[in-house]
């Protein structure tokens, strides 16, 4: 029984160590500036959770092999009670690799999250609703216009209650696609109408929760060309699974083209953008 | 059948430990630190599990607690009520019952039951008081059109001086309780026992109430 | 006098008539199998919802004819319907976390063993234990309410008049809003959708009274547990599975009022239109607040505040959860491996160290919640600290089995399975712990991977492992151990078979609480493993059949112990009647001498030197009891 527990234990690590390093079901490609970096902390904490999952299997596999009764009379086991000396040791050294692994991840997240979004960053306002992504352009006076939550109809396409008599309002547009820089510095102010929604491209190793009663501010930068698919990921409703939209990274020379259009124009180029530029291949 | 394992069969007594303890034995274990509690401990375990339960009391009130001090931080909805006058009578009202109720215990310890019964009684009607004047508080408030919804301040004040009178009506339903039973002349030692730690356990429970009152009336209205 | 009783002081006769003997006893042993009996009939009820749950996600717009049948509106032709799976998700989370893992370990097997490990006649406060249990079943009830409530459109509608937060009838099988009930949906009410009506007060009112239920569960315990030792029963001596009740008992005693305090906000933000949670300018399906009388104004609540207070009281829960298992565990592997628990100072102090850490860490739920970027770091450091003393006890069960002679009976199977399967689910908490990798995995499957092998599986490991242990102690009889081997097999493989490729799931990106993963085109590479897993909850589910059987056929019919101390275990409660008689000790006390796991002690006569052994001289030195080395 012990050697058949042991070998089963041992197979389920094995099959579940290659599961994760076959690479089939990974991560897809990335596309912002801090993946890397992330990429690889992620690297290094899961070749850490493999092995000690593969040592502790293993050494558990090892003793119900090895230290199964045999039924010999007076046969006892080792009488002891353990070893402070050991006690000591394997605490400091797991100490020390746990919270240098939490120390060495914090670099990547004071990065992204402990400074604003450095200067001439593209901003676009995200407001999310059930079941709806709605994306806010400044426009080319590079202002957004005002909105008052009593102005919002969502009858009316007014999504996020936009004052059309504010003059900033003018040349603003507010679709249902996120479209944005490559390699420039994105901020994204994070707002949300009704409940707790998420922000999420996988690709770009982000996510924050938009929550209705603050404005949350967030920036990354996107380094590679592409549409890519949008997801909520923050329970919000029976459509949560719906809530879908796509993320547009463009060149520069396209963002500038768009800012110059009024909301109409702006929807039918995004419209086209959408069409033109593929998912990516997965 | 069953195989008896338990001796029970006193222990030879080493030299150095108190008499009937095993130990100071091969183990490092039943020294005079490790030393059996004696039998008459159900004063120790209504004191006990009353703290015990106080604590948990505490915690929610921590909670709310925080909930407050998060709420007051959002300055543009924050409108600090007016504080109705009569709660300076609930404070002394409430204040006098712990005392009269403490006094209470203490003729019990003295084993004078009808002072014990009086200040009882006594307790009873202050902490009856005590909910009057909460009542008038509140119609104060209603009266002003301030109800539960109104603003943070005032749902704070109706949620917490509420739970406080729920916690306060359970502590009289057994103050009522204990002066029900005060009557009775109770000759066993163990119900003479009995009887004085529940008075004891009940009145670390009320003064946890006046306590609690007053950190309520302290928050409320000086942190706003 | 003899010190051997608590004469007088604490005894209560024994019970006559079927009523006190069965339903309303003070007795903390029928009061234990009462607890034990709950969660049986809620795991059943948590595992049907997670095959429906399963069924929806692999063959999605199949017909299942009986929900045409049970719930027409929130099945459709027997197809379930976004709002319908979304309730089962948090159905299924709700009922196991708290009717399960938070009933059987603590109040089921704490409560019969307990008092009789440490050499006591009953709890502290039997009338407060009676209470506590009967307490936690009307919450058990209220909830299943929520499932008619919502499901049934005649009892949704006579609910419907209790107010407009009580509109039922939705069709689902009770709120939507997962197991942590996030405001302001959970706080909005039916303008929110589907599933925020009546389902989510009852689901409210049914915790709150959970809280108290456990409330008063946890102050028994720990009197008991101060206050009632016998003689010689050092704190030290202590088995570990007291140890653990002790630190489970403080954590649910410091932790559920807050979830009692955040609950009796979220139901006022619900009914009475106060603005806890809910912050002013929203715009809910078309209605703006304040604006229609389905809409009550609201303004300046915070969202955040309910998550800080959910999961200051939703971390220690977790290791509420796991700690009775981990105490099993230990006291289960000595006795099998014949040997004793490998430093056991240390894992009382790993047990302290997990308990109190429990209290700082919170925040790692709520790395994208909006809080403080600062608070995030200090939560992460603090976060993969408590792994540590995790390790140190997964090291000392390795430990333990080192230099054993292990005997493979069906408990000590499960025990073994619980420190495999800690391990696979805790060690992933290096990975989720760190606020940056939180990015990518936040709210995706790799998430319910790990809480499910730690909690769903390694928890119920644990509570397999004491049920098959201690069941000739309660019954008299053993559960078959051949039932019993095929059991742990198909589970343990099982449960493995599930849960490994959730990881990978979430890597790819699979999110949480998606009634269909049909839209996205990143998710189309998972249709593979979804499957696998599937069929193998499907296969592992239809197991437990084999469980069920057994623990109640052995009750009657398993093969009669012919010694009260079958196992050769050390430890007080293999030192009185089978069952124990109504006191415990048929009115003697046990004087102790020994500590817990004193097996394979050189020069005596057996290999097992139980607590009681007068006789027996147990060597000193060797860092005995976690005494000086």
């Amino acid at each position: 029984m012990g050697r058949v527990l042991a070998v089963i234990i041992w197979i389920i690590t094995l099959l579940s160590v290659l599961l994760f390093v076959s690479g089939k079901w990974w991560f897809p490609a990335a596309i912002s500036e801090h993946a890397p970096a992330l990429d690889r902390q992620f690297m290094i904490t899961i070749v850490v959770v493999g092995l000690a999952f593969t040592a502790a299997q293993v050494g558990l596999g090892w003793m119900v092999w090895k230290y199964r009764d045999t039924g010999k009379a007076g046969d006892r086991a080792i009488y002891s009670h353990g070893s402070n000396r050991l006690e000591v040791l394997w605490t400091v050294i797991t100490a020390v690799i746990f919270i240098t692994l939490a120390v060495m991840g914090q670099s990547v997240w004071a990065n992204l999250r402990l400074n604003d979004a450095p200067a001439g960053s593209y901003q676009v306002e995200v407001v999310a609703q059930q079941f709806q992504w709605n994306f806010h352009y400044a426009g080319k006076d590079n202002k957004f216009g005002k909105t008052e939550p009593r102005l919002i109809d969502d009858s009316a396409l007014n999504f996020v209650g936009l004052d059309s008599s504010d003059p900033a309002s003018a040349d603003d547009a507010v679709t249902a696609a996120l479209v944005i820089p490559v390699n420039r510095p994105v901020e994204l102010r994070l707002r949300s109408k009704d409940v707790i929604h998420n922000f999420w491209v996988p690709q770009l190793r982000f996510k924050q929760d938009l929550v209705p009663g603050m404005e949350i501010k967030v920036h990354f930068t996107a380094n590679k060309v592409g549409k890519y698919e949008l997801a909520c990921a923050e329970l919000c409703g029976q459509l949560h699974f719906k809530m879908k939209s796509y993320m547009l990274v463009l060149p520069e020379e396209e963002i500038q083209a768009l800012t110059g259009l009024g909301q109409e124009q702006f929807q039918a180029r995004m419209t086209e953008l959408l069409a033109k530029y593929p998912l990516p291949t997965y | 059948m069953a195989t008896m394992v338990t001796s029970t069969r006193p222990p030879a007594i080493k030299k150095g430990s108190g008499p009937g303890l095993p130990g100071p034995g091969p183990n490092g274990n039943g020294s005079k630190r490790d030393a059996f509690r004696e039998p008459d401990s159900r004063g120790n375990r209504y004191r006990i599990g009353m703290w015990l339960g106080l604590a948990s009391i505490a915690m929610m009130f921590v909670s709310l607690s925080s909930a407050y001090i998060v709420r007051s931080g959002n300055q543009r909805d924050w409108f600090p009520l007016a504080m109705p006058r009569v709660l300076f009578l609930s404070t002394a009202l409430i204040l006098i019952s712990s005392v009269t109720l403490e006094t209470a215990r203490r003729r019990l310890r003295a084993s004078l039951h009808n002072a014990y019964a009086k200040f009882l009684l006594l307790t009873a009607l202050l902490g009856i008081g005590f909910l009057v004047s909460q009542l008038f508080a509140w119609r104060q408030l209603a009266a002003q059109g301030v109800y539960l919804a109104s603003h943070p301040h005032s749902s704070f004040f109706y949620l917490l001086t509420g739970a406080h009178a729920v916690h306060l009506i359970g502590g009289l339903l057994v103050l009522s309780l204990l002066l029900f039973r005060s009557r009775r002349k109770l000759a066993e030692p163990i119900a003479i026992a009995k009887q004085q730690a529940t008075a004891d356990a009940v009145t670390i429970y009320w003064h946890f109430m006046d306590g609690l009152w007053i950190y309520l009336f302290l928050l409320l209205f000086l942190w706003r | 006098m003899s010190v051997e009783t608590h004469e007088g002081v604490h005894r209560h006769p024994a019970p006559t008539g079927f009523i006190r003997k069965y339903i309303f006893s003070i007795d903390h042993k029928v009061i234990g199998i009462q607890y034990i009996l709950l969660a049986l009939a809620a795991v059943l009820v948590g595992m049907l919802m997670s095959l429906l749950m399963r069924l929806n996600l692999s063959w999605p717009g199949s017909k299942w004819k009986i929900l045409e049948i049970l719930f027409p509106t929130g099945a459709p032709g027997g197809v379930m319907n976004p709002e319908f799976y979304l309730s089962l998700v948090t159905m299924h989370g709700t009922i196991m976390v708290f009717f399960v893992l938070t009933t059987a370990p603590q109040g089921g097997f704490g409560n019969y063993f307990l008092p009789i490990q440490i050499g006591a006649e009953d709890m502290a406060f039997p009338y407060l234990n009676m209470l506590s249990f009967w307490v936690t079943f009307v919450g058990f009830i209220v909830i299943l309410l929520a499932i008619f409530v919502e499901g049934n459109q005649g009892i949704g509608e006579w609910f419907s008049a209790l107010g407009p937060s009580f509109a039922g009838g939705s069709g689902t099988v009770g709120p939507i809003g997962g197991w942590t009930g996030y405001a302001p949906l959970s706080a909005l009410g039916k303008v929110a959708g589907p599933g925020q009506g009546a389902g989510m007060n009852l689901w409210v009112i049914s915790i709150a009274i959970f809280c108290v239920g456990s409330l008063l569960g946890a102050l028994n315990f720990i009197t008991t547990l101060l206050n009632m030792r016998t003689k010689g029963m050092s704190l030290m001596r202590m088995p570990l599975t007291c140890w653990a009740w002790f630190t489970t008992a403080v954590l649910a005693l410091l932790s559920f009022p807050v979830l009692l305090g955040a609950g009796i906000l979220l139901l006022l933000d619900r009914i009475a239109g106060t603005s806890f949670f809910i912050p002013g300018g929203l715009y809910v399906s078309g209605l703006l607040s304040g604006s229609n009388p389905n809409f009550p104004l609201h303004t300046g609540g915070s969202p955040i505040l309910w998550q800080h207070l959910f999961w200051f009281f939703g971390h220690p829960e977790v290791y509420i959860a796991i700690l009775p298992g981990m105490g099993a565990t230990s006291h289960i592997l000595a006795t099998f491996a014949r040997k004793p628990v490998f430093g056991y100072r240390a894992m009382v102090f790993a047990i302290f160290a997990i308990g109190l850490l429990g209290f700082f860490v919170w925040g790692h739920h709520m790395f994208m919640s909006g809080m403080s970027p600062y608070s995030a770091i200090a939560f992460s450091v603090l976060t993969l600290s408590i792994g540590v003393p995790s390790a140190v006890k997964t090291f000392n069960w390795i430990g333990t089995l080192w230099g054993a002679r292990i005997r493979f009976t069906t408990a000590m199977l499960f025990a073994l399975g619980f420190v495999s399967l800690f391990v696979a689910g805790g060690i992933t908490g290096l990975v989720l712990g760190q606020s940056s990798l939180d990015l990518p995995m936040h709210d995706t499957y790799f998430v319910t991977a790990h809480f499910h092998l730690v909690m769903g599986v390694a928890s119920i490991f644990g509570m397999f492992a004491a049920l098959y242990f201690w069941f000739p102690k309660m019954f008299g009889r053993f559960m078959s151990e051949k039932i019993g081997r095929i059991h742990f097999w198909l589970t343990f493989v099982g449960v493995y078979t599930i849960f490994i490729p959730f990881h990978t799931m979430g890597i790819v990106g699979m999110p949480r609480r998606y009634a269909s993963f049909g839209e996205y085109e990143f998710l189309k590479s998972l249709d593979g493993l979804v499957m696998l897993a599937s069929v193998a909850a499907i296969i592992t589910i239809s197991a437990q059949i084999l469980f069920y059987f057994n623990v109640f056929w052995s009750m009657f019919k398993g093969k009669r112990v012919d010694s009260d101390n079958p196992w050769e275990a050390t430890t007080l409660e293999w030192t009185t009647a089978t069952p124990p008689p109504h006191d415990n000790f048929a009115g003697v006390l046990p004087t102790v001498y020994h500590g817990p796991y004193e097996f394979a002690v050189p020069g005596a006569p057996r290999d097992y030197v139980m607590q009681t052994d007068v006789d027996t001289e147990v060597p000193s030195g060797n860092g005995h009891n976690g005494h000086k080395h």
